[in-house]
């Protein structure tokens, strides 16, 4: 048995094969909510309801899915490069940092000024993160997967250690939590009454923008060159550390703005549990997505959508709210075979 | 800001507890690196290592509060860790998927099912059910002399089975025709090949193998280092392995110094932790297993001679 490159790829199939995976994934699913005692339809009309089911409920979905958005971005744009950032948790709470360290009274500013600053602060903090792993690749060789994987570590005791300190809120009552943001630095709701912040319209925005920088200008082409074939790409003259490095603060700075969103506009401050794995989960969206930034946005919102359906679920019919996770990566990894059957079919020879 | 490193720092160098602690400390990352390493020998990185020592620890510990005695709670461990390593040998071997997302998505899915399956067992508890763990065995005569005596030879029997697995492994792969196969297809695969080994089959079973040992270590933190299982405890360590893997070049009795030094590192900070504590932040201390592990990477990777189909799927008839 071997794989052989198909030529063409057959329309039923394109729609079958992620299909196959999805009915997969919710089979692992309705096995672990069958363990737990839980009757399974009503688990699944619960988790439904919970994602789709009311203008609240979408709503909720739209705010989770803004912070997988920029992940899913920062991730898709470094993999496209074959720069492998593992490190986008990390990165989101550099960014959550630097909007908190400026956001919380430390300048006055009016929103117009204040927020765009809040902005582009988060996107720096984040790219500088990724940007000291990309270099140590490029310059010494060293791997940027354990690098950026180890470095998630040193951010979070980094957030730790500051909410403690310099950052602490007299008036949290001793929790490690940070001062709220100012009123300037708020990002607007986009619905009276509901969650979902401007941050979504940005996320938006940013994927429109990081499709534009792939596809049409050639700091794009020399991404996905790179990507490619680093060796080739050398040859046709493209700088392959330079072009890394780039990538490096593209995907960083992308991180970064997700962490500014959940400050600025849905926690109104930091804490230490700010992303519950938003950066791993980054890596899922993108993958979902096969690196594209369009998909990207309907990956994100489809996780999000398992994350709020399955905390409804399992408030509704008690399920462990852990089946959200056990969802996300088998959707994950069952997509990637489904993918590659995709790329390439089983010839018995 | 930083006061001057007071004297006590160095005395507590010389202390047995600090090397007892540092043995105690190796032990999980000794069955970690030695698991990572013989998965990426046979050229197949495997980023499940994380969730695998989740899993393990929970298998282990779980078995043994449901009546199993502790040696079959360590098998079972393996056992589960071998099936996590079968899914990502599967994924990445004959369908030649990126080692990096299947790796993590190995290790989504193992945490995830742990943690699940933790709360579906104890839906309610606050306080982590106990279960009696293995207890230190002392070496007669050699548990006798000074410093090194309690360090190496008044640990668990687990710690006995890492030190016996690195001997093992270093043996196995370096004086067997099978260690030697599976080198070879981590190498040059179609020179394996032309010699008539099967190298999709030597690599799944290296995976699998590797990722047993893994599971092991994972156990060895619910069943002797603590005796309960809570969420995060692995934190991190697998990620440390890959590491230590790099730091010893591949190669197993260069594991075991590695994780040593780490460890004494590691339970020196803890240590100074107290004797300097409250002038730094803990979590200054906290960080320096992490940075230390950033570090030896820099420090090693010019030197790093990594096998050469590292990451570099084996599809039979297509040219590299």
């Amino acid at each position: 048995m071997r794989l052989e490159p198909r030529e063409s790829v057959p329309a039923w199939l394109s729609l079958l094969a992620p299909a196959c995976a999805l009915v997969a994934t919710f089979g692992a699913a309705a096995a672990l909510i069958a363990a737990a005692g839980a009757p399974v339809r009503q688990g699944f009309e619960v988790m439904l309801a919970g994602a789709l089911g009311s203008g609240f409920a979408i709503n909720e979905m739209l705010t989770r899915a803004t912070p997988l958005i920029l992940t899913g971005l920062a991730v898709s744009v470094a993999f496209r490069a074959r720069l492998w950032n593992i490190g986008a948790e990390g990165q989101l709470y550099m960014g959550a940092l630097a909007a908190t360290a400026l956001g919380t009274g430390l300048i006055d500013l009016p929103a117009f000024l204040l927020l765009p600053l809040l902005v582009v602060a988060g996107a720096i903090a984040g790219a500088a993160m990724l940007a000291w792993p990309a270099l140590l690749k490029t310059r010494l060789g060293v791997d940027e997967v354990v690098v950026t994987l180890l470095s998630n570590f040193l951010v979070a005791l980094l957030v730790a250690m500051l909410l403690e300190g310099p950052l602490k809120d007299p008036m949290g009552l001793g929790w490690p939590q940070s001062e709220p943001v100012v009123a300037a630095g708020e990002l607007p709701k986009l619905v009276p009454g509901m969650r979902l912040h401007a941050g979504f319209v940005l996320a938006l925005a940013l994927a429109l923008a990081a499709w534009l920088v792939m596809s049409r200008t050639t700091l794009g082409l020399r991404i996905r060159a790179v990507g490619h074939n680093a060796v080739a790409a050398r040859f046709a003259g493209i700088g392959v550390g330079r072009t890394i490095l780039w990538t490096a603060l593209l995907s960083g700075g992308l991180a970064g703005i997700a962490g500014v969103g959940e400050v600025a506009g849905l926690k109104g401050n930091l804490t230490t549990d700010l992303s519950p794995g938003f950066g791993y989960a980054g890596i899922v969206v993108a993958t979902l997505a096969r690196l594209h930034p369009g998909g990207v946005v309907l990956s994100a919102i489809f996780v999000a959508g398992i994350f709020v359906g399955a905390d409804a679920m399992s408030r509704g019919v008690g399920v462990p709210s852990y089946v959200a996770d056990v969802i996300v990566a088998s959707a994950l990894l069952s997509m990637l075979v489904a993918l590659l059957f995709l790329r390439y079919r089983v010839s018995r020879r | 800001m930083i006061p001057a490193i007071p004297w006590e720092a160095i005395e507590l160098l010389a202390e047995a507890s600090l090397w007892v602690a540092a043995v105690r400390i190796a032990t999980p990352l000794v069955f970690g690196t030695l698991g990572e390493l013989i998965c990426e020998r046979a050229g197949v990185l495997n980023l499940g290592i994380e969730g695998i020592m989740v899993i393990g620890a929970l298998v282990g510990w779980f078995s043994v509060h449901q009546g199993a005695d502790l040696w079959t709670g360590v098998m079972l461990a393996a056992l589960a860790g071998a099936a996590f390593g079968l899914l990502h040998a599967l994924l990445t071997v004959p369908l030649a998927l990126s080692q990096h997302v299947a790796g993590i998505g190995v290790t989504l899915l193992a945490t995830s099912l742990s943690y699940y399956a933790y709360r579906l067992a104890f839906p309610k508890v606050t306080t982590p059910p106990r279960i009696e763990t293995f207890k230190p065995v002392a070496v007669p005569w050699l548990s006798e002399v000074p410093v090194l005596g309690p360090a190496l030879f008044v640990q668990t029997p687990l710690t006995y089975l890492a030190l016996g697995a690195v001997v093992v492994v270093a043996w196995f792969l370096h004086r067997t025709p099978a260690g030697l196969a599976l080198r070879m297809v981590g190498e040059n695969p179609e020179a394996a090949e032309a010699q008539g080994i099967d190298v999709i089959r030597v690599r799944i079973a290296a995976v699998c193998a590797g990722s047993a040992l893994m599971a092991v270590g994972g156990a060895f933190l619910t069943m002797s280092a603590f005796d309960a299982f809570y969420f995060g405890m692995v934190n991190g360590r697998g990620w440390i392995c890959i590491a230590l893997v790099v730091f010893a070049s591949w190669n197993p009795l260069k594991a075991l110094f590695g994780a040593l030094l780490f460890a004494a590192i590691d339970a020196w900070q803890l240590r100074l932790q107290q004797v300097v504590g409250g002038d730094i932040p803990y979590q200054v201390f906290l960080m320096m297993p992490y940075a230390l592990s950033i570090l030896a990477l820099v420090v090693m990777s010019r030197r790093a001679a990594s096998p050469r189909a590292l990451m570099a799927p084996y599809v039979k008839g297509e040219r590299r």
